[in-house]
Formats: C-alpha cells, structure tokens, sequence
C-alpha cells in the first residue's frame, strides 16, 4: 500500500507518517447483556470512522448475562489502539482483547452455500465440498446447500471454487475467535 | 424489616436525596407529571424552572463547574429530551458531570409513535457518557444511583436516565445502592509508579521545560489544583493553561504564560512550540491547541497525563503516557521529585525564561486604543478592574467575546470560568450564570457575552427574574457575528454573507420588559460608571455595551498554520495567506 487508505480526513495536519500501514486486527469484547449495548459498539465505530469488517453477537453466559462481541477492524497502529482504548471506555464493556496480539488465536466463520447445476458441475461441486469438508444440509435435484466452517480464509476460497459450479447465494456468520491454551 | 413499597417517582426523588441533591433545573410535561408530584410533596430539593431544556442542562452545567457536583436535569419526553441534546454534548465535550432525567411514553407505547415520544436513549447515545432506559421498577433506584457513580466517576460526563411514565407510578421499595462497586465501570485513579518515575526523569533533565495543563485539573478538584500549583512553583517551570484550564494555576503566578492555542498568547504558543519537555496534565491536544499537527511542538518529548486513555495518543504520539486522576498523579510526582531531590538545571531553565520574556515582550494583547469607540479589549480591562478584588465568576457565550475574556480576564482559583470549550455552543453563558448563581447566591456572577449568542437564549431573563438571580449580563456588542466576520474577513475575501446582526432589539428595553435593569455603554467615558452601575444593581442586569465593529481578536493561529506562524496583530494580517488546505479546517 503506496498511500495509505485515511479514513479520518485531512492529509498534512495529520500526525500520522506514511510508514504506518493499516493492520487488521480481530477485538473479542465482553459486554453486559443488555438492550442498547450492540448500538453502543457499532455507533462507536461508525461515529469515529472506524472499519468493521466483521462483527458477531451472541450471548455466551445467561447467568451473568454476559455477551461476547467478536470485531474484526483495521487500521493503524494508533488507530487500533484507540478502539480499544474507547471500547473500554464503554459503562456495559468488562474486558477487550485484542486476538491478533495477545498470543496465539482461532478464528472461525461458517457459510451456508448454495450452488445450482446438474450434471458435471454438481459432480464437481460435491468434490470439493468433500476436500473442504463441507457438509450437505439441504438438497433437491437441482442444488445443494453445503455448510462449512473454516478461517475466513478457507471460507472465502471455497466460496471462489463455487462460483463457477453454479453458486447463487451465501451467508456467512463472520469471525467469532478465542485465544488459544489454558486461560480465560 | 420489610421496607413500605413506594412509587418509582418517591424512589427517584429519595435517591436524589441520598446523593447530595439540592437544586434541579427542569422543565414539566406530560410524561413526567408523577415525578413533578413528588417534587411538590418534598422540600429537599430546590427546582429551577427554566424557559428551554437546552438551558436547563447549560445551567447544570453551570452548576457543576462551580461545585464540583452532580448537575441535574429533569425533562419531559419527546421534544423535553430533544431539546436537552445540545446542552447533553456539550456536557460530553467539556466533561462535566450530569445526571438527566427524561420522561419517556408508558412502556406498553414504546416504539408506537406515541404523543410526545421519542427515542431517547437511541438520539442521546452518541451525546452521553452513558444511558439508561429503565423499563423494570425493580431496577430503578440502582440505576438512579449507578448514574451518578457514572457521571462523577472516571473522565465526568453526562448521563440519561429515560424513565417511562408507568415506571414512575408503579410501586416497588427503595433501596440505597449509593456507593455499590459497579460491575463493569471501575476507572483507575492511581497512576502506574513506573510511568512517574520516567515523566519526572525526563522533568529532571529538560532543558526547555514546558506544563501545559487543562480542564482535567480542574476536574480533579480545588485541591489537585493547589497541588499542581505548588509543585509548578517547586519546578520554576513555566506553565500554560488551555481554555478549560484556566484558573487551575492561578493567572497573575509569574509563572503562568497564559492560554495556549488559536487566539493563546504568543508566549505560550511559542514555548509550546519551542520547549523540549512538555508535560501535559489534564489537557487533551485539541485542535484548537495544537494547530498543524505536523508542525507542532516538533522537538519535544512529551508527558500526556489523563484519566481516559483513549485521550492518549489520539491526536498526538506521546512519549510517556500516564494514565490516572491528576490529583493522585501529581501527588505522586511530588514525592519522588522531593525524594530525589530533583535540581532542575538552572542555567538552562534562565536561558529558557530569558526567551519567553523576549516574547511576553511582543505584548501580544496590545490593541491600538481609541476615544472615539470602545474597543471591546478595553471594555474588559475596565470590567476586570473593577472586579478583580471580588469574589466573581465568570460564564461566557460563543465567539470573539469568548476569547477576549479568556484573555484579558485572570482566573486566581479553579471552578470560576465556565465556558463552552468543546463545542463551542451559543447560548450556554446565560443559563450557565444562572446554574452558577444558583450555586453561590452571595457570589458576583457575569455572563460575558456577544449580541448574537445571547439571543439564543434570552428567554431565560425570565428565569433570572422569576428566582431573582442577580447574574450581570455584559454583552459585547459589536452588531456582527464577529468570529464569523472575523474569519470572513481572513479568510474569505470580506464576502460578509449573513454574519450582520440586522434588527437587533433594544437590550435596555428588552431587560426591562422581562423585568430586569438594562443599561447602555456607548461612549469611553460611559464605561466606568456603567459598570459600576452594573455592579451596584442588586438583581439581574444587561449592561449593552457598543463596542467597535471592525475590531478583530489577536493574536491569531490562523487555521492550518503552525505555532510560529502565528499572526500578532491586524498589521500582521496579510502575511502570509492561509492556504486552501487551511480554509478546509474550522
């Protein structure tokens, strides 16, 4: 990246040198569960200038009433730390961490993929599910749904080699991850 | 002991209570009729009402910056809360503690357009520190009390408590959860020593030292402010105050440089820029301090001390962070300089000191004077000297009158300058006067103000009379939006579209209509008697005072410029042209 992408404006009044590439970087944040907080975290962004690229919700302790939010962000160095600085700042925010940085990280993301076709593409496209390990959870004569789970990596490729065979919708529940070894 | 179930409103108005609140500034309707009756039913708690719900929050405000407090709000729904928007985001901007109650529709109407509904919680979530919508009885005095904890706790900020009106009429038993440890919000206060220990090293060696210090001091209370003061002075460090930080080191200190920033002192700018050490406590690098980011301070190691790390290294990279409450900070720093016995080198802090006098030498305030108009400058120094011996506060509205306050007016003690600094809000110096006033009934209260920000809220003259607030309303009156003219002038080719003050009423006439003394201040040698006449008045009084339109306020950074390109004066005006990249910037 020659110039890099500035999502907050300005050019010369900015303190930020050309050398500060934008990284991507996957935050995981404890939050209360409660009405309003997922407004909280997306209004930060949104009124900040900040990038989702992904972003998953779900509620990952029903006695404490503790959701996890999983965001996948990028930006500078300084940018980054920023959002976790203001995620922090947040009242309903226990803990953020940053997965990309604090040791070793899973990602995962699953798709549900639907591919039309008869004949050798159909064929085909039962094969690389196969070397994907993508399973089939709906078919009819005409078209498979696959469900696969995989990095965002993994997910986007199989997604590519569908396309040719016939791929006509996808869903994707975007990054959810957790730190790897035996820690909280 | 079983506790006797009373309405959510008695609940609401008992946690007031335990929280130390005297005095709300409100505003009634529907929603918040239940609450109003137990307010009728009590005598604890003083309310103000006011004219507008902006201004009640702006009295908060008020209230809070003097005190040291929790300001409360009380509105009703839909355009109650609305209305209270822009005083809520200047609260966020300036940091100042509120606690605003909004009436909200019965919570069976929630969401279906009810009359007078809005979607509170939704429209103040970016313009609050934190809200609430309390859809349960149960949860109501906890999150009353949790509200409070927010508002004061961490860098202050405003707080929405929305509160349905069957929420106010249920009936539930009150609990006390005043000092409860919050499960989630726990800001650090104490600093990490480490961190100290490497700000006072890179003190102890400085050559060109520099404190720049902001409304977090001020935050921190009167005595973190006499304990950065005392250890300045054990320093002999030259210290410069932002526009929110001013009287938290006392202005006529030798020591003290004055504002820093787009209409600062020279001195001050000059040292920023030049200086090799500078410890900032309390101030956020805001871009009217800064000025060119690129350009600024370029050869300084700087010291950021801030209770919320996310104004840390935000605008600008710095060298050592310090993350807690400026009180425990420079306590902290106070006791290992003393246990070091820290010398600062004194030959280079004498050639430091020699430079900045060279610059206070410039005189960066001189005005060329005149007999035939007042200049507003003048206007001010009459005002201070005829004050300056009294206990006075000072609010301000938005504008030239602003930064001729914040510079020719000199703050001894903090909580004794409100102003609007973040978001910079027309009409706030008003109710803010009052808030103050309020506060400090037996105190000299002045609203230095513009003729075009005081429109914005005079309505509230009637809230002056009606609790015969004795605030002195000193209106700067050029007949121009002046800053607007000042930057169409500068910047724009003299194209003056829109910025006359056309039809303005007769401020004399209009005191008195509402109630109120009104006087005029047209010549020079009208302005001693007026203000003498200002001060003697013992209830509320507009003093008109017509200044000289043209007069511009210097000095000036213009936009996108650095600190050592400031402009001194109107004959420095045309040096150098402010460039297009600089005309994009506000």
């Amino acid at each position: 990246m020659s110039e890099r992408s500035n999502t907050r404006g300005g050019t010369e009044f900015l303190a930020v040198s050309k050398d500060d590439l934008s990284e991507r970087h996957t935050i995981s944040v404890l939050v209360d569960n409660e009405a309003g907080v997922l407004a909280r975290v997306i209004g930060l962004f949104s009124g900040r200038g900040y990038n989702i690229e992904s972003l998953t919700v779900a509620e990952t302790d029903v006695s404490k009433h503790l959701s996890r939010i999983t965001v996948v962000t990028s930006g500078t160095p300084m940018i980054i730390e920023q959002i976790k600085n203001q995620l922090r700042r947040l009242v309903p925010v226990h803990k953020v961490t940053d997965l990309t940085v604090e040791g070793p990280s899973l990602e995962r993301e699953m798709a549900l993929v639907k591919v039309q076709g008869t004949g050798e593409k159909r064929v085909e496209s039962m094969r690389i599910a196969d070397i994907f390990r993508a399973h089939v959870v709906d078919a009819t004569i005409e078209s498979f749904v696959f469900e696969m789970t995989g990095s965002t990596e993994k997910v986007n490729a199989f997604i590519n080699l569908m396309q040719p065979l016939g791929l006509i919708d996808v869903s994707r529940t975007g990054v959810v991850a957790i730190a790897r070894g035996p820690e909280a | 002991m079983a506790v006797e179930p009373i309405t959510g409103a008695e609940i609401i108005v008992k946690a007031l209570i335990d929280q130390g609140v005297d005095v709300i500034f409100g505003y009634p309707g529907g929603a918040v009729l239940p609450l109003y009756d137990a307010l009728f039913k009590q005598n604890r708690i003083k309310h103000i009402l006011v004219r507008h719900e902006q201004a009640a929050v702006h009295a908060a405000e008020g209230y809070a910056r003097s005190t040291g407090k929790v300001g409360v709000v009380l509105v009703t729904s839909g355009p109650g809360a609305t209305n209270a928007v822009t005083g809520l985001t200047d609260a966020l901007m300036d940091s100042i503690p509120i606690v605003c109650l909004t009436g909200q529709v019965p919570t069976h109407l929630i969401g279906n357009d009810a009359f007078q509904e809005a979607d509170t919680t939704g429209i103040t979530r970016p313009c609050t520190k934190h809200n609430y919508l309390v859809k349960a009885i149960e949860d109501l005095s906890r999150k009353v009390h949790e509200a409070f904890y927010v508002a004061k706790s961490g860098r202050p900020g405003p707080v929405v408590i929305d509160l349905p009106k069957d929420i106010q009429q249920a009936k539930y038993e009150y609990v006390n959860h005043a000092g409860q440890k919050h499960r989630s919000y726990n800001p650090p206060v104490r600093p990490d020593r480490a961190q100290v220990e490497k700000a006072i090293e890179a003190m102890a060696h400085a050559k060109r030292p520099l404190f720049y210090i902001g409304g977090g001091c001020i935050n921190s209370g009167p005595q973190a402010c006499a304990l950065l003061t005392e250890f300045v002075r054990m320093t002999g460090f030259p210290c410069t105050q932002t526009l929110m930080g001013l009287g938290a080191f006392p202005g006529s200190d030798p020591l003290s440089l004055g504002m820093v920033g787009m209409h600062g002192m020279y001195e001050s700018n000059l040292a920023m820029h030049d200086c090799d050490v500078m410890i900032n406590i309390g101030a956020r690098f805001d871009d009217r301090v800064t000025g060119k980011l690129t350009a600024f301070s370029p050869g300084s190691k700087k010291i950021h001390v801030d209770i919320d790390p996310s104004s840390i290294n935000k605008n600008i990279r710095v060298d050592i962070p310090v993350v807690g409450d400026v009180g425990h900070v420079v306590e902290e720093m106070m006791r290992i300089w003393k246990a070091r016995q820290i010398k600062p080198d004194a030959k280079a802090l004498s050639t430091w000191w020699d430079q900045i006098n060279k610059w206070r030498a410039r005189d960066c305030l001189k005005y060329r004077p005149s007999e035939q108009v007042i200049k507003p400058q003048y206007a001010l120094q009459r005002l201070y000297a005829a004050i300056k011996d009294k206990d006075f506060y000072i609010t301000t509205e938005v504008g030239q009158h602003q930064m001729w306050a914040a510079q020719f007016l000199k703050f001894e003690q903090p909580n004794h300058w409100m102003t609007s600094g973040g978001l910079g809000t027309m009409g706030y110096g008003l109710p803010a006067a009052y808030g103050v006033q309020v506060a400090h009934p037996e105190s000299l209260v002045i609203d230095v103000a513009g003729e075009a920000s005081i429109m914005m809220n005079i309505q509230e003259m009637s809230t002056l009379v009606q609790y015969r607030l004795p605030v002195k309303i000193f209106i700067l009156n050029n007949k121009w939006m002046g800053m607007v003219r000042q930057w169409q002038e500068l910047l724009h080719g003299g194209r003056y579209s829109e910025s006359y003050s056309d039809a303005l009423p007769d401020f004399v006439k209009l005191a008195e209509a509402f109630g109120a003394k009104g006087l005029r201040a047209e010549k020079v040698g009208e302005l001693d008697d007026v203000i003498a006449k200002m001060l003697a008045t013992p209830g509320p009084v507009i003093v008109d005072c017509a200044v000289d339109e043209r007069e511009n306020c210097f000095p000036m950074i213009p936009s996108g410029a650095a600190h050592n390109e400031m402009l001194l004066g109107p004959d420095d005006q045309s040096a150098k042209p402010i460039s297009e990249e600089g005309m994009v910037l506000v």
